[in-house]
């Protein structure tokens, strides 16, 4: 299948930095980003540096949130995951902007999704069974969120002080958090989850930024081609520097 | 109105493994071939290429190879007296679409039933009496043997350059590979999938305890082979990104990968994509079907394409929907137990377990389902089920996650889910976890069964399928007992800690557990009790022939797509030696 091979040549190609790059286990590249302290470095690459430092700090336009819920997203992601010994929080790590791009999406606006009715509550086993796409099940979450948070607390989720923050993720986690009409539980699914992939994924989908919870977990993200070294690290770690879809695009 | 196209000889409906197979053995045979296909195109040098094939979020997350729900569904309960509601996104199984189906993204386990498998009810009465199988229990004997599969079954595994390491070469006992399985002619055509060492250490605690452990078999080609169609096949990289994605090394077969190269430039085959079937026209009269109808999704047109033998290659649900919106055959009622038409609808019933080793250190992303070893000592009749309460069984599995991290990770049950304690968790048992699975059987009940929905339509109008299905007390207690087996091995690990995963008393459509889907057009011996005859003919329809899982009578305790590959080639030969020489029954009722 000739038509195959050229693309995956090219690609292996590209590729074959990190390919040999196995003995460099451990490069600075790999540690924490928490733990990773700037080198002293010439000027230019100091102005370099500067430069990609105020390119990454500047606030990335929303596609898809509104103002309201792009703070409760910093504020929701920055709880789930927060700034520690192995990582930036969530919102540094882009997760906020994960969520937003997801948002604007066309899973997110209901493709591929049965959505006709009539529509009953019907049993847990039966999975979702609401109108809403997940677009318009966010928004709802969002405001039962804050209903819930300036009940109980006086004002919206994120202007809690981080107890009670932590302590109303953990009411909606366990259903315990009572919203109007709408599942505490289930929108903490969906914000987990989405959560959960932001950090994860690729860095291409906003979240992750440089690769960061892979650098923490030690997973080498692309290319992924280890026929070459599955004996010889069989016992041990095998670490490199990550390398994401946009690295060989 | 639709417009009326030239006859061919034969219509594929589908064109996922089984619609590709028969495909290219009628063309074989000689005859003009159109390939139906509801999703699009799929091409490796298109589809299949890096980087963008090593996308997790995409493929694993957001399901890009399966099914679109906004066009067809199933609607689903647990027990007939329930109202059954739709599944508005399919999560417990993954039904691919396009150019090579589910196929694409399988995770390539490739197995066959036990000997015994196919002539189960039988083996269940001679061994354990003629009243032994409980009262709803509505399994039946294969009307095909093992013997009569082998050929089709080696044939499969060099199409997709199985790997694996036999355990049972013409009777001759290898205890490297399987002991238990029925004597194969041949080898597999590649050497085992290489291990990893939380598998390594699986397969040392199994013979600690007299179990007989071997690596998994797959349809990945653990080195390039060239298959027996001619086309070569890639070696493994052992990437991680297998289960939900496609193959960019050509090493997981796919039937894009080995068959649709021969049947692009094959003048006797056409392919339509976008072809979505709404009816097989039947004449009653003549007991016989005169073709299809299908919309050209992408202008809106409908066409009627006659032909002079219709295959059924969609996915179980959507080979029953054509029977019963068709009238062909008797639908099922579950009151009266007549009629077969949904009938005997099985699922797969896994359960699994997680464990950690602090000071093991192994790489959670690298491998495939081949990295994993098995042991078989509790499947289908290879143990004595006297006194147990239940029959049946499966194969019981572990080996490293071998995938990437959104869903290739683990910690402990009770660890939070969330915040810096779950962040510390997840780093520190990172490169320590392992899974474990129990591929069980499912022994076709009465109450779970497949009919037409009264109330929720496709985008075509038509009514969806109603699943109504729930786990049996016989699998139930089948289960929980390949769970103490498993519990076992893993203290004999001696792991950090392990954590394991019952089985919930309801089945649920969510979160994800087997694409396993088998029955509701099974074969048998008898219009009775089947819908289609031992050649995968319908009994009521004699150009009329049915492909996949929805032809097992039950389900057995091994991934499907082995034996739905062999009966294919069955079939295939069938149609190919007999009918086309004398087309009619196949076997008269």
């Amino acid at each position: 299948m000739a038509d195959d091979t050229i693309p995956r040549r090219q690609f292996l190609k590209r590729a074959g930095a990190a390919g040999t790059a196995v003995a460099a286990v451990m490069t600075p590249a790999v540690m924490p980003a928490a733990e990773a302290q700037p080198a002293p470095a010439a000027g230019a690459a100091r102005a370099a540096a500067a430069a990609t430092a105020a390119i990454a700090n500047e606030p990335a336009p929303l596609l898809a949130l509104t103002p309201t819920e792009h703070a409760f997203v910093v504020a929701a992601v920055d709880t789930l995951i927060p700034a520690d010994e192995l990582s930036p929080s969530g919102s540094a790590c882009g997760v906020d902007i994960f969520i937003d791009r997801q948002m604007a999406s066309a899973w997110a606006g209901g493709a591929k999704m049965y959505r006709s009715g009539p529509f009953h509550k019907g049993k847990p086993e039966q999975g979702y069974q609401l109108a809403l796409t997940p677009r318009e099940y966010f928004a709802t979450g969002v405001i039962a969120t804050n209903e819930y948070s300036r009940k109980t607390f006086g004002k919206d989720f994120d202007r809690l002080a981080e107890a009670d923050r932590v302590a109303t993720l953990k009411a909606m986690e366990s259903g315990k958090a009572e919203f109007k009409n709408f599942s505490s539980r289930g929108f903490f699914n969906q914000l987990h989850t989405l959560a959960v992939q932001g950090f994860f994924g690729d860095p291409i989908y906003g979240g992750n930024k440089n690769a960061v919870s892979w650098k923490m977990l030690g997973f080498p993200g692309l290319p992924a081609t280890y026929a070459h070294v599955v004996d010889e690290y069989k016992d041990k770690k095998y670490v490199v520097p990550p390398q994401s879809i946009a690295d060989f695009s | 109105m639709a417009t009326r196209l030239k006859e061919v000889d034969a219509v594929m409906v589908g064109m996922g493994w089984t619609g590709a197979i028969m495909a290219r053995e009628l063309t074989k045979a000689g005859l003009t071939v159109v390939g139906l296909e509801r999703g699009q195109d799929r091409t490796p040098g298109e589809d299949f290429t890096l980087p963008s094939v090593r996308d997790e979020m995409k493929y694993s997350q957001r399901l890009e190879l399966m099914m679109d729900n906004s066009v067809d569904t199933i609607t689903f309960r647990n027990e007939p007296a329930e109202l059954a509601l739709p599944i508005r996104r399919i999560g417990a199984f993954l039904p691919g679409e396009g150019v090579g189906g589910s196929g694409i993204h399988w995770g390539a386990l490739h197995w066959r039933n036990l000997p015994t498998d196919f002539r189960i009810k039988s083996v269940i009465k001679e061994k354990y009496g003629a009243n032994a199988i409980p009262d709803g229990i509505t399994i039946e004997d294969w009307p095909v043997s093992y013997d009569e599969l082998e050929p089709h079954y080696d044939r499969f595994d060099k199409l997709c350059g199985v790997s694996g390491q036999a355990g049972n070469v013409k009777g001759k006992i290898d205890p490297a590979g399987n002991v238990f399985e029925g004597p194969r002619a041949n080898e597999y055509p590649n050497k085992p999938i290489k291990s990893a060492l939380p598998s390594e250490m699986l397969a040392e605690a199994c013979r600690s305890l007299g179990f007989h452990p071997f690596p998994a078999p797959v349809a990945i080609a653990s080195e390039s082979y060239t298959n027996v169609e001619g086309i070569a096949l890639g070696a493994c990289e052992y990437c991680g990104y297998c289960n939900r994605m496609a193959c960019e090394a050509n090493a997981k077969a796919s039937a894009n990968t080995t068959l649709m190269p021969l049947l692009r430039p094959e003048p006797k085959f056409e392919l339509r994509t976008r072809a979505y079937v709404t009816r097989l026209n039947y004449d009653k009269q003549a007991r016989k079907v005169t073709g299809v109808t299908y919309t050209d999704l992408r202008t809106g047109e409908e066409y009627e394409q006659p032909a002079g033998m219709v295959v059924l290659a969609s996915f179980v649900f959507g080979n029953v929907q054509q029977l019963l919106l068709a009238g062909i055959g008797e639908p099922y009622d579950r009151t009266t137990g007549k009629g077969t038409v949904g009938k005997n609808y099985a699922y797969q019933f896994e359960a699994g377990a997680a464990a950690f080793f602090e000071n093991k250190t192994w790489n959670p992303f690298i491998g495939n389902a081949g990295s994993s070893v098995v042991f078989d000592d509790f499947n289908g009749e290879t143990f004595d089920h006297s006194g147990l309460g239940f029959f049946g069984g499966g194969y019981i599995a572990g080996g490293p996650a071998a995938a990437p991290p959104i869903a290739g990770r683990a910690v402990p049950h009770g660890t939070p889910e969330w915040g810096s304690e779950w962040k510390r968790a997840t780093v520190k048992w990172y490169h320590h976890f392992m899974r474990f699975n129990t591929q069980g059987s499912v022994y076709s009940h009465r109450d779970n069964f497949m009919d037409l929905d009264p109330t929720y339509k496709d985008a075509f109008g038509r009514p969806l399928v109603r699943l109504t299905y729930n786990g049996t007390d016989n699998d139930h207690k089948m289960s929980r007992f390949l769970l103490t087996k498993l519990e076992a091995v893993i203290k004999a690990m001696n792991p950090t800690h392990y954590d394991m995963h019952p089985r919930p008393k309801n089945f649920t459509v969510v979160p994800y557990q087997s694409t396993h889907n088998t029955g509701g057009t099974v074969m048998g011996t008898d219009p009775k009790n089947s819908v289609v005859n031992r050649y995968g003919q319908a009994w009521d329809a004699s150009n009329l022939f049915i492909t996949g899982a929805s032809v097992f009578p039950q389900q057995h305790g091994y991934n499907p797509t082995g034996t739905v590959g062999a009966v294919t080639y069955w079939t295939a030969k069938a149609i190919s030696e007999q009918y086309l020489k004398n087309p009619g029954p196949l076997v008269h009722a």
